[in-house]
């Protein structure tokens, strides 16, 4: 409740700020996103994740406390600031969405191939939102440090590179087009520039968030999904190669950076 | 994909094939592990089909971290150039009212619009153009007052033709000009018809359109 007149106060403040000129309406904006941050709805999704992270499920009907995300069995905390990284039991490269499938898979038998299939928003991609919003925000306030020693790492990043600056479809468009260059908009929304550190809590530090315009938790796949929409390309699969390779080079492009995740957006 | 980009590419492939004995991989061993990541990772959906990955040689020499070299992208532009169609009857404005509903709307092309609806223009996503829209993208030049701070006071007088001229060659492609610009090629890519541009040509250089009238 306290929340919803919060936003409306906002929503009002903003919608002012915008009849009187550009500045005042992103000022507007910064204010709007501010007041929400007090009160980020990703939280729910946060102490939902954590619930369902223990939660005996599957038919395996075990939990997913001893699933290894790269920091041990188990570990959850400082993960999500050193994925994508290698796993010697798989023999790949993999982002935390690649990685809780493989946990889900392996500790609760249920199907990896069947939930990546799954359209974001149903069934269990629904429970992949809550426990990536969980994971997240475990490493909240941590810096990016994504492991470069192994040559997987390093051919995955450079391989994101060139999937970064990749020019197709009938708008010739590449990630780069619109994160290719600092402090451009797409109408009032602001481009983090992704080829350069982009800083603390922007681009991958930030993502998962939750979308104010939404009312959805996003993952960093889904994020990217809607990218890649958006650019004209076809449908990148959930978890696969590409995406990974661009959650590489992104994520070491922003080393050092703080994360903030799940973060609140518009 | 034209003759010349498949053979540029089987050039790419074989020049990687040659080099994959090397111990460290080389921009071109990353390049065909590129190819084939992207070849397995995206499937087609809706009208967005893989053929969207294919890339024509201009997006092929625009993918890299740096643009081209001076002389590829000329020649590019030049190739781009060549192909631009021009108004068959001479006639290039329509409607700026209708040139305006096209630059607000950003729908078309994606795997969730459906087939054989028309495209909006998207030019507010990156552009400034009438001075009541204050929401627009910066990702390219504000366009507010295009056709009068180019001195077009009649649209239709020969002395205002390199500026009409330009104006369509740039919205139908505008890699005529700059190999590697991030705007879309509108009309080569068949984005927009004609007559769409024509409305988008009244839009930026007829006197009456918002975008040259003083506030």
């Amino acid at each position: 409740m306290t929340l919803l007149r919060r936003a409306l106060v906002a929503t009002a403040l903003a919608a002012s700020a915008g009849a009187h000129a550009q500045t005042s309406t992103a000022e507007g904006i910064a204010q709007y996103r501010a007041l929400l941050a007090d009160g980020n709805p990703a939280e729910l999704w946060e102490a939902k994740g954590e619930a369902l992270w223990k939660q005996r499920r599957g038919p395996k009907d075990a939990s997913l406390e001893s699933c290894d995300l790269g920091q041990g069995a188990g570990v959850v905390k400082g993960a999500f600031v050193r994925l994508p990284r290698w796993f010697s039991d798989t023999r790949r490269v993999q982002d935390l969405e690649s990685r809780l499938l493989t946990c889900m898979q392996v500790q609760q038998g249920l199907d990896a191939a069947a939930i990546a299939a799954t359209p974001f928003g149903q069934g269990e991609q629904v429970t992949l939102e809550a426990l990536v919003a969980f994971v997240a925000a475990e490493s909240r306030g941590m810096k990016f440090a994504l492991p470069q020693t192994h040559p997987e790492e390093r051919r995955m990043r450079e391989i994101g590179r060139q999937v970064f600056f990749y020019r197709g479809g009938p708008y010739d468009f590449a990630c780069a087009s619109c994160h290719g260059e600092a402090g451009k908009r797409i109408r009032l929304q602001e481009l983090p520039h992704l080829s350069v550190n982009p800083g603390d809590g922007v681009g991958i530090a930030a993502w998962p968030a939750y979308r104010v315009s939404s009312g959805e938790l996003w993952s960093f796949q889904r994020r990217l999904n809607d990218c890649y929409r958006q650019q004209r390309f076809p449908y990148p699969g959930y978890a696969s190669d590409a995406t990974i390779a661009l959650g590489a080079y992104l994520g070491s492009q922003a080393d050092g950076a703080v994360s903030s995740a799940p973060a609140i957006k518009r | 994909m034209s003759r010349r980009a498949i053979l540029i590419r089987s050039g790419l492939l074989a020049a990687a094939v040659s080099s994959a004995c090397s111990s460290t991989p080389t921009s071109q061993d990353t390049a065909r592990q590129t190819q084939a990541v992207l070849q397995s990772s995206f499937r087609a959906q809706g009208i967005a089909t893989l053929e969207r990955l294919n890339q024509d040689e201009l997006q092929q020499a625009c993918s890299g971290e740096s643009p081209p070299p001076a002389d590829v992208a000329k020649r590019l532009e030049a190739a781009q150039r060549a192909a631009i169609q021009w108004p068959a009857d001479g006639l290039y404005l329509g409607d700026w009212k209708r040139g305006e509903a096209l630059a607000q709307s950003g729908r078309g092309m994606t795997w969730n619009d459906a087939p054989g609806v028309p495209s909006g223009g998207n030019c507010y996503n990156c552009h400034q153009l009438a001075p009541a829209e204050i929401s627009y993208g910066t990702l390219g030049p504000s366009l507010l007052g295009y056709g009068r701070l180019r001195g077009v006071a009649n649209p239709t007088d020969p002395v205002a033709a390199p500026v009409v001229e330009y104006t369509w060659g740039k919205l139908w492609n505008a890699k005529a000009y700059n190999a590697c610009s991030g705007m879309p090629r509108f009309g080569h890519a068949g984005v927009l018809t004609p007559a769409q541009i024509r409305d988008l040509m009244a839009l930026l250089l007829d006197p009456q359109s918002p975008v040259n009238r003083l506030p």
